[in-house]
């Protein structure tokens, strides 16, 4: 189902409903008409109050759950061909590191589920070290490393095999305000370098705003898209936080988000 | 650091061994001067401590170095314990591979299928309820029908009782990774196997190696009742059995033996712990 015209898009989510449990006491309707194009290149964030199904959303595109009805492709194929064809990579909340392999061998993972040689993955993975700026822990376990290093490990693994596309879940939600904003320059600087299409849920207000191009605004239980914010701020850097210009993106979102919160 | 660590061990072994020495005298010596009654009362005491009850600890030690006949050649007890531990330990070793790869399978076939750990489960269960003792001559008349050497029915005792911990434990264990490292595996498209292998039996070492201790000892302790059933020639268990038979002569032997049993015991669950010190601990995984 190649299109060419859908090619320059990373993803298009077309028409999605997505109902859990159908037919029986517990169904709830997680999302609701769902449509959305992210175009390639793009950073793009999804926020909402718990229970918006904003989580759904990014594993509906990753192909980690189907929809119930509607359609969406990646980078022109559909979800499951995109993943079957490992199109992207993912970051969870918790780092999701194996407690059980060094740093290195966390990022070798993906390589070598793909078969790749030996020496192929060290190069790579002592590269992507690089990149996330942890050269010297490439054989530390996970526990030996702070939050935001474990974070950065799972980065570089989702980033290994060159993927298009970074679909992130909440990945700072769980480190402190310092090590967050930190974690949002690198992730900047590593988004620039590597031209990848990233998809990004949040909570935080200031975070969507700093991080993003645009800002997909979700209402709660069903979720529906509420609005779409375009943030156009430039090249971020720490001073972009006491931008006027950024508070008001800031303010912006916090308004839409409160509109959907009252109203829900 | 880990020399310390050793030296505390050794030294925390050595107290609990006085410890236990000091409470069986303590005990014997109570009992001799009140004639076997709770001091100051007229009610019995729970076990009577003349020398042929409770020997002293000293002559258990003692009785350890005496010579014992072992076919045509005299040698010392302890000596003599430790040729038939010998025998008994590869017994077990058998028994507890035996029962890890039965456990580990039953284990995995469960962690495929549902419906398999619906239907096995409970009668993994049942299957530890039934008496050891009772098992044991039906395993080794079936054995002797499939012309078994006795000794492989012993292992097979062995791993009747090793086999049901690995089971539970390893299930728990591949059922344990959460649910960010599944839907990880599941973005690389990583088939099933892939899964298992990467990703579930790594995370269930943690599980397995607590279960894989008692497994041990109960491989040691299955052998022994195997033996001791079957009525082998050689063995630990044959060697209780006999001076149990010859309780009133000299009742050190007895006890002597016992604690070979127990130092066998230890000596597995030992070898368990430092495997799993190799495998698990320098990797700064918490165990449970």
């Amino acid at each position: 189902m190649s299109n060419p015209v859908l090619a320059e898009k990373a993803v298009v989510v077309d028409g999605v409903d997505k109902v859990f449990n159908v037919g029986s006491d517990s169904e709830v309707a997680a999302l609701s008409d769902i449509n959305l194009t992210v175009e390639a290149g793009e950073f793009i964030s999804l926020i909402g109050p718990s229970g918006c199904g904003k989580s759904t959303l990014l594993r509906l595109i990753g192909d980690l759950l189907a929809p119930t009805t509607g359609a969406l492709t990646v980078f022109g194929k559909s979800a499951h061909e995109a993943r079957l064809d490992q199109d992207y990579g993912m970051v969870f909340q918790h780092s999701g590191l194996f407690d059980w392999r060094r740093v290195l061998a966390n990022i070798e993972l993906p390589l070598e589920l793909r078969g790749w040689s030996k020496a192929d993955r060290s190069a790579r993975s002592a590269e992507m070290l690089e990149l996330v700026r942890l050269e010297d822990f490439g054989g530390h376990y996970p526990r030996q490393l702070s939050g935001g290093m474990q974070q950065r490990v799972s980065i570089a693994r989702a980033l290994s095999f060159q993927p298009k596309l970074l679909l992130m879940d909440e990945p700072f939600g769980a480190l402190d305000e310092m090590t967050r904003e930190h974690m949002q320059l690198e992730l900047l600087r590593i988004w620039r370098e590597t031209h990848t299409t990233v998809v990004f849920v949040t909570h935080s207000v200031p975070e969507s705003a700093f991080l993003s191009n645009r800002v997909v605004v979700l209402s709660p239980r069903p979720g529906r898209i509420h609005s779409v914010v375009d943030v156009d701020l430039g090249e971020r850097s720490d001073d972009t936080r006491q931008d006027p210009a950024f508070f008001a993106k800031a303010t912006e979102i916090r308004e839409a988000l409160r509109a959907v919160e009252g109203g829900g | 650091m880990r020399v310390g660590r050793i030296l505390s061990v050794v030294v925390a072994t050595a107290i609990a061994l006085l410890l236990v020495v000091g409470i069986w005298e303590g005990y014997k010596w109570v009992g001799q001067q009140t004639g076997d009654y709770w001091p100051g009362t007229s009610i019995d005491l729970p076990a009577s401590t003349d020398d042929l009850t409770m020997p002293h600890a000293a002559d258990i030690a003692e009785e350890l170095f005496e010579e014992v006949r072992d076919g045509r050649a005299r040698l010392p007890l302890f000596l003599f314990l430790l040729k038939k531990g010998w025998f008994t330990l590869q017994e077990a070793a058998i028994g507890f591979t035996l029962g890890l790869t039965v456990g580990l399978g039953l284990a995995i076939l469960m962690l495929r299928w549902r419906v398999a750990e619906r239907g096995l489960l409970p009668w993994i269960n049942v299957s530890q309820t039934v008496p050891l003792i009772a098992l044991a001559p039906i395993v080794v008349t079936w054995g002797r029908q499939q012309d078994l050497p006795d000794m492989l029915s012993i292992s097979l005792i062995a791993a009747y009782l090793t086999f049901f911990p690995v089971a539970v434990s390893a299930l728990r264990g591949l059922q344990s990774p959460d649910s960010d490292h599944v839907e990880l595996m599941r973005s690389y498209a990583a088939p099933w196997w892939t899964v298992l292998v990467k990703l579930r039996l790594p995370a269930a070492r943690v599980y397995l190696f607590p279960a894989l201790k008692i497994a041990a000892t109960l491989s040691v302790v299955g052998a022994i009742v195997g033996e001791i059933s079957i009525g082998t020639k050689t063995g630990l268990g044959r060697a209780i059995l006999e001076y149990a038979q010859r309780y009133a002569v000299s009742p050190e032997r007895l006890y002597a033996s016992v604690i070979g049993a127990a130092v066998l015991g230890l000596l597995v669950f030992g070898l368990i712990s430092l495997a799993e010190w190799i495998v698990v601990r320098r990797t700064g995984e918490v165990t449970s």
